[in-house]
């Protein structure tokens, strides 16, 4: 399980919300975050990720504690072993699609494989603006693969795909989920293939 | 033709640039991160040099480097070095000087990359250090040219400051814009007119060198 139960306060336009979030994650499943804009879905990603410290409370991934309020501990997110695909791509202008896989793994099979599974293996050379907005897309989430992560935290992930690629998508990754045992956190408004059938937690 | 001034001015814009872009840089990523208070006072201090008058910095540089006043004595009793009226103390005023010239573009590129790009490459298990050369440098590179090449002119234009600390000492001190004037004093208008032309012209370049540079930054919706 991944057990949350943190309480932040968020600033926004509107002045600030308080998010209080008590739930738990099943672990070698698909979880989809769901709730009205601006009620702090990609906050809770990015506290479960590390990159946004919850004011208190405790997080933990199975029984490894990744953040403890009262103690002040929060394991460091290059430790965590995640991958997160970010809503705006987040993508290194610098680098071919190539490199972006090489970032994160030695593993030459394993990048082929994932080229593979986000259908770019032609694109190996192309750097970011060289790409279309769904194979930059792809490209975000391949890269968060490329740390063979048990958990993947993903943020709108297949708003920019076309129905068709995004079904062959789904259908790849959802083997290799299983195969990997990777944990899947997504925000989405829709329910989307990958998602159907498994566990949906409603913010807000 | 005495071409050393000009070699001189060379040697000292490249020295200080040099300088420059190892100490720039990480300063630019430090003010870049969040604000705080200190880091107000450090940036409006690293900024001054741009609208106080040279001469002004000059002055407060002498008295600092005099070997009758604290520093200076401090640096010439157990370092033996000293500032006044020597090529090295013309190197740490220009570094003084330049410095907004070399921080500001670099903070500005900083600032402008996206924080997630950064988050990106620690979810990926990079540390800070790794993050800041694999993918944070790689991409304000025309940001850092750019400052580059601004540091270089200003530091070859110098004026005030040289006058101020570095007095007019043939091979040590006299950089090409001392020189002009030097020319001018004693009438030698075609000495000057020399200088001034290559001046001009090494200026003129540096300029069209930063104007292709930012062309094809813009090219990419990336930078």
């Amino acid at each position: 399980m991944i057990e949350i139960d943190i309480e932040k306060k968020i600033r926004n336009e509107s002045g600030g919300i308080e998010l209080n979030v008590k739930t738990a994650f099943q672990l070698n499943a698909i979880t989809r975050l769901d709730g009205p804009s601006g009620i702090g879905k990609t906050t809770l990603l990015k506290m479960i990720a590390g990159l946004i410290r919850p004011d208190k409370g405790l997080i933990k991934f199975g029984n490894d504690v990744w953040f403890n309020g009262n103690q002040s501990y929060s394991k460091k997110v290059q430790e965590r072993n995640i991958g997160f695909v970010f809503q705006d791509y987040a993508l290194f202008p610098n680098m071919t699609v190539d490199e972006h896989l090489k970032f994160g793994t030695y593993d030459s099979d394993y990048i082929d494989e994932l080229l593979l599974i986000g259908e770019m293996a032609d694109l190996r050379k192309r750097l970011p603006k060289q790409l279309s907005g769904g194979q930059q897309q792809r490209l975000a989430i391949l890269r968060a693969l490329a740390t063979k992560p048990s958990l993947l935290l993903m943020d709108e992930p297949f708003s920019a795909l076309d129905t068709a690629l995004k079904l062959r998508l789904i259908d790849k990754l959802k083997t290799l989920f299983t195969e990997k045992k990777i944990t899947v956190v997504l925000v989405s408004h829709q329910e989307s293939e990958l998602d159907k059938n498994s566990f949906i937690f409603n913010l807000g | 033709m005495d071409l050393q001034p000009i070699w001189l001015s060379i040697k000292l814009a490249l020295v200080t640039t040099s300088i420059l872009l190892v100490i720039g840089i990480p300063v630019a990523y430090w003010l870049s991160r969040k604000q705080t208070f200190v880091k107000l006072i450090a940036e409006a201090l690293i900024t001054m040099p741009l609208v106080l008058p040279p001469s002004v910095l000059g002055f407060y540089l002498l008295l600092a480097f005099s070997p009758n006043n604290g520093l200076g004595k401090w640096l010439h009793q157990h370092l033996n070095l000293q500032l006044v009226f020597s090529f090295r103390g013309l190197i740490i005023a220009s570094i003084i000087y330049s410095l907004p010239f070399m921080i500001s573009p670099v903070k500005t590129a900083f600032s402008h990359l996206s924080k997630s790009m950064e988050e990106a490459s620690y979810v990926m298990g990079k540390s800070k250090i790794q993050t800041f050369f694999a993918v944070l440098l790689p991409n304000i590179k025309p940001s850092i040219y750019t400052a580059a090449v601004l540091t270089f002119a200003h530091t070859l234009g110098e004026f005030g400051v040289v006058l101020m600390i570095g007095g007019n000492i043939p091979g040590e001190t006299r950089v090409a814009s001392i020189a002009i004037y030097n020319a001018v004093e004693v009438m030698d208008y075609d000495a000057a007119n020399m200088y001034a032309l290559i001046l001009f012209a090494i200026t003129f370049i540096v300029v069209i060198s930063v104007f292709v540079i930012n062309r094809n930054a813009v090219k990419s919706p990336f930078e």
